[in-house]
Formats: C-alpha cells, sequence, structure tokens
C-alpha cells in the first residue's frame, strides 16, 4: 500500500549544522496492518513517519501510496491526500486550546465545508463511540490525558481517513491509559484501517494487534520483525 | 458557489471562537481601533457637512461680486459703476450692497451688518441672529444699543430675530435698513460696499467677470464659485490641523496595532502547525487570518463610523465644533444635517481596514508556507 524507494531526510542541507535523520530507507507497508516503527530517540521514526503522513516531503528518493508518488507533488495535493487519507494522533494530542471538545474534533472537516448539520452528527457520533460525548461542550484545558487522547483520535478519525499515525501516543499516558489506547488502536484495525505508529515504549510493542515492528536507529532500519 | 460560502463559514467561525479565546487582549484592540476610526471618522464628517453647509447656503449667493480696490484695499463702489458695467451680455440683474462690520466691546465679538435686498427692516428696527440674540440676551421687541464710528449713540429696536436654520452663517448677522447703515457707518448716499451681479448661465460667469476687468480697472470681481474653494480650503486647513494633532495618537496605535497583527505568538505558529497537520492546507490559513484581520477592522469600522455619525448628526460634533467652526466668541449653533459622502467612506475605509488586514496577513505567509511536520517535534 505505501512504498518508501530510497527515502533520504537531510535537514539544514549545505549549511554547517547538517543533520541526515533519515538514510536510505526501502520499505513496503501493507494495508490493514499495524505498524510499529521503535527505537531511541533522534534515530528518525518520527521523520519518517511525518514524510509518509504528507507532512514533510524527503531530500530524495521517492514515497508512493497506492502507486501515486507522494514525494513529487505539489503543496496543495500533499495537503488533499494528508486531509483524505491519513488521520494523526500527535505525542502531546495537539489540541488547540480555548475550543471546546466538539470544536477540536470537527476542525479538520472545515476546508471541506461539509453540511453543517451532517459534520456536528458526525462528531457526536465519534465522540459516542470513545465515551467523550458528555465532554463534548467541555474545553480541551480541563480534560484529563486519556480524555485529550480520546479526543485526539476522534479528530483523528473525523474525514474517515483510511490509514492512522500516531507518534508516540502513549508517552504521556500512564500504564492503564496506554493499554486503554492500544485496545482503542486494535478496534480500529479490526474495522479495516490501516495503524502507523512510532514509540519505544515496549508494551505498544508487544500489544497484541501489533503485526510489525521496524526497529530503526541513526536514521536506517535495523530491524524488520513480523509478529505472529 | 454555496461550498464556498459554507467554507467561509466555517472559518469565521474558527475565527471568532479564536478571536474569543483572547477576550481581552482583542477586546481592548476593537476599542483603541474603535476610537481611532471614530475621531478621524468624525473629523471627516464634520468638515464636510460643514462644506456641505456653506455650499447649500451660497446656492442662494450672487454669482459675481465686484469690489472696487484702492491701493489695493478694499473701497466702497460708486453708484456710477453699476452704469459703468452698462449691457453686459449674460448678465441677469446688478445691484448695490451694503454691509460691514461693527465690533460690539460688551460681548467683544465682531457683528457683521447688513442691509438685505428684500424684506429690509423699517429704520429704528433690526433683525439678529440667533447667537447675537443668544449672548446679549435679546428677545422681539428689546433695544440694542450701538455707539457709531462718530461717536453717537443708536438705538435698535428687535423687529425678527433670524431662523437658526443658517446659523453657521447667520449667527452674527444684523440687518438693518439701508437708512440706519448709511447713518450708521457715515456712508454717504450713492456709494456701496460693493456691486452683485446674477448670470443666467453658469458657463458665462468667468466670461462675464473677465470683460468686468476689461470694463473697470480699479475693481475685482469675485466668484461663488471661488468663495466655495476658499471655504473648502478653510474646512480642508482646520481638518488637517486636527490631524495633525491626532497624529501622534494614529501613529502609536499603527505601531500597536502592527506589532499586534504582525507578530506571531510561539502559541500561534503552533497552531498553524496543527491545522496544517489535520488537513487544512496554506490557503485556509492564510484565509482564516484574513478574517480576523477584516473582522476586527471591520467591526472597528463599522463602531467607529456609526459612534462618529451619532457624534456628529445627533450630538452636534460636541468633541470638535469649536476648533472646526471657528467661531471665536459667537459660537453658533450648528445641527448638522446628515450627509455621508461616498468617496470619504470608501478613504477613510481603506486607510483603516486594509492595513490592518494586510498587517495580519503578509506574517501568516511565511508561517503558513513552511512544512507542517515542526507539530510532531
Amino acid at each position: 500500500m505505501i512504498r518508501l524507494e530510497a527515502v533520504n531526510k537531510i535537514f539544514n542541507q549545505g549549511r554547517p549544522n547538517e543533520f541526515c535523520a533519515v538514510r536510505d530507507v526501502t520499505l513496503d507497508l501493507y494495508a490493514e496492518h499495524a505498524t510499529v516503527l521503535r527505537g531511541p530517540s533522534g534515530s528518525g521514526k518520527t521523520t519518517l513517519l511525518a514524510m509518509i503522513g504528507c507532512l514533510s516531503r524527503p531530500t530524495s528518493g521517492r514515497i508512493f501510496l497506492a502507486e501515486k508518488n507522494l514525494s513529487g507533488l505539489p503543496e496543495r495535493f500533499m495537503t488533499e491526500v494528508r486531509r483524505k487519507t491519513f488521520g494523526f494522533i500527535f505525542q502531546r494530542f495537539n489540541l488547540i486550546q480555548g475550543l471546546n471538545v466538539l470544536e477540536n474534533v470537527l476542525l479538520p472537516a472545515y476546508p471541506l465545508a461539509p453540511d453543517h448539520a451532517e459534520l456536528q452528527q458526525r462528531g457526536m457520533n465519534l465522540l459516542e463511540q470513545f465515551d467523550m460525548a458528555t465532554k463534548a461542550h467541555a474545553k480541551v484545558e480541563w480534560l484529563s490525558g486519556g480524555e485529550a487522547q480520546r479526543a485526539a483520535i476522534c479528530r483523528a478519525l473525523l474525514n474517515d481517513p483510511q490509514i492512522l499515525i500516531a507518534d508516540e501516543p502513549t508517552a504521556n499516558l500512564d500504564t492503564h491509559l496506554a493499554q486503554e489506547f492500544m485496545r482503542n488502536i486494535g478496534k480500529l484495525k479490526a474495522a479495516g484501517r490501516t495503524i502507523l505508529l512510532t514509540s519505544h515504549d515496549p508494551m505498544v510493542a508487544e500489544a497484541d494487534c501489533v503485526d510489525r515492528v521496524i526497529t530503526m536507529r541513526d536514521g536506517q532500519i535495523q530491524e524488520d520483525r513480523y509478529v505472529a | 458557489m454555496k461550498h464556498f460560502l459554507r467554507r467561509q463559514r466555517y472559518l469565521i467561525d474558527f475565527t471568532v471562537a479564536s478571536l474569543a479565546r483572547r477576550m481581552g487582549k482583542n477586546l481592548g484592540l476593537l476599542g483603541v481601533y474603535t476610537l481611532i476610526v471614530f475621531l478621524l471618522a468624525s473629523v471627516m464628517l464634520f468638515t464636510q457637512s460643514l462644506r456641505h453647509e456653506a455650499s447649500l447656503l451660497l446656492v442662494n449667493a450672487p454669482e459675481v461680486v465686484v469690489q472696487r480696490m484702492l491701493a489695493g484695499r478694499h473701497e466702497l463702489i460708486p453708484e456710477d459703476y453699476l452704469q459703468r458695467i452698462g449691457k453686459v451680455r449674460g448678465v441677469a440683474a446688478m445691484y448695490g450692497r451694503l454691509w460691514g462690520y461693527f465690533y460690539d466691546p460688551v460681548v467683544q465679538a465682531n457683528y457683521t451688518l447688513m442691509v438685505p435686498r428684500e424684506h429690509a427692516p423699517v429704520s429704528g428696527e433690526v433683525k439678529v441672529g440667533h447667537a447675537i440674540a443668544r449672548t446679549r440676551g435679546l428677545g422681539l421687541g428689546d433695544f440694542l444699543s450701538f455707539r457709531s464710528a462718530q461717536g453717537q449713540s443708536f438705538a435698535f429696536r428687535v423687529s425678527e430675530i433670524l431662523s437658526s436654520d443658517s446659523e453657521l452663517v447667520s449667527a452674527d448677522l444684523l440687518l438693518v435698513s439701508e437708512d440706519d447703515f448709511r447713518t450708521f457707518f457715515g456712508i454717504e448716499p450713492g456709494l456701496y460696499t460693493d456691486i452683485a451681479l446674477e448670470v443666467r448661465n453658469p458657463k458665462e460667469v468667468r466670461k462675464v467677470a473677465e470683460k468686468l476687468t476689461v470694463l473697470l480697472p480699479d475693481t475685482r470681481p469675485i466668484l461663488r464659485e471661488e468663495i466655495l474653494r476658499t471655504y473648502d480650503a478653510l474646512f480642508a486647513w482646520r481638518q488637517g490641523i486636527v490631524f495633525v494633532l491626532l497624529a501622534g495618537s494614529l501613529l502609536a496605535f499603527v505601531i500597536f496595532a502592527w506589532d499586534k497583527a504582525s507578530g506571531l505568538s510561539a502559541e500561534e505558529k503552533r497552531e498553524i502547525g496543527i491545522l496544517k497537520a489535520i488537513g487544512w492546507d496554506t490557503g485556509d490559513v492564510i484565509q482564516m487570518k484574513f478574517w480576523e484581520g477584516a473582522l476586527v477592522s471591520l467591526g472597528a469600522f463599522l463602531l467607529g463610523y456609526l459612534a462618529a455619525y451619532g457624534h456628529i448628526f445627533f450630538f452636534d460634533a460636541a468633541l470638535f465644533a469649536p476648533v472646526l467652526k471657528g467661531w471665536a466668541v459667537l459660537y453658533p449653533k450648528f445641527h448638522p444635517a446628515p450627509f455621508i459622502d461616498g468617496l470619504q467612506v470608501a478613504t477613510l475605509f481603506f486607510f483603516t481596514v486594509f492595513p490592518y488586514t494586510v498587517a495580519t496577513v503578509v506574517p501568516i505567509w511565511r508561517a503558513a508556507t513552511t512544512d507542517p511536520d515542526a507539530v510532531m517535534r
């Protein structure tokens, strides 16, 4: 489904502080699989995830999504692909402070301008699905870590993306909430979504729903292991 | 189209929610912005209505006034000049006028004394302007006493107080009979202050003036359009003075607004990154910021302009009247008629709404065109 061919990412190219975050990565990622990228800080897993999710472009190499070359697309089309294909869950949840939960959840659909009533309904359905309906009109700064996490999942799912990307999703959660998160990921995978996670939390890599664990170090793939 | 409008509505929804998050700061900005627009619009509306009023009042003034000059000074004009002017083609009527100024030491004010062409008061009576009546506490039937240049005392009985509709011009006016005027100022019969000409066709006014200059080399013709132009220049000058006085506060506001609008906080940059990461493109972010600038500046413009409209036309420009009207002692009670000049509104709109909106959009461009992966770090 996603194919990476000799992907490199160099920051500050040509300057004294030039840094190569991803080196020559070639990889195939499959649909409806849950894949974990793991490795120490600075190993390049977040940079790789950002490139796969069309948040940034590789310095060289190509990324294909179902035979479509993403790395050559102009920004507008990259945004279009990002909007329709990927849902993001960030390490610090990145909910927008001052807005309520429902407003945060609905944000990804604003540029698409769907019917207002239909959009509200869609948002409420997602919140109900993740037991967050009662918090719909609460400001996000009042939420607990677990609630903020679930609000972030709802936001990531609003445009019904095929692929869900989560960067260090359990870094700010205790064990109980981390397990709950992985259970939710399991349900989403069972519903047919492709999951891409980065984490150095062993609990994530060892979760039942995970199909594949790719270990990275110094911007390269060190180990690529399928879980039975 | 429907999709476009709905999209703008979503962006405006987000912008309003965004502005409400920093309620105090944004309300403060809106307040200062509104005050600036209010001050500017008040000055503009008031000056414009003064000009408008002056032009309305001058509609009935003669097209050409001929004044005799002696050593570069205005001199009385003999009656035989009327014959010397003779039959200039295009002149519908001509007549001598009597008017002059009188300083009243009691109230330390200058009056304009005049002999009206029609409905002149009978000898011993006077028609007075509203401001004089107010200042001297005069009512109908009261007597007004002056000492003439020859040291004689004159007492005039007030027969009428002039309508307050034209107070801007008639505030300091005293209308007397021809005999009283001549006796009071010691002007011999057969002499006039100036001669007024009425010209039927406005296109011929300049030609008539040209002929007069040739015919009567010791006179100067004054055209109505020149008086209008002078009024215009005078009010524009006063408007300029007020604007200069306001310049300091304007500059302070511009610096404040520019800093507020163009400086992106780390929080705002982070939010832009989040919005881009969840599917907004650069255009969406710029449009959202455009709405932020436009809503604040448009809101301030509308509020400021409405407040200025109320200030000028319902509260008689209480703040600026003394500076802009320019009367020293006899302040006319001037109630400007509601009048809006489209070009002026457009000018004010352009200089208030446009710069602020641009100041909000331009810096966002740089932030919005960067890759959104910063939010992943």
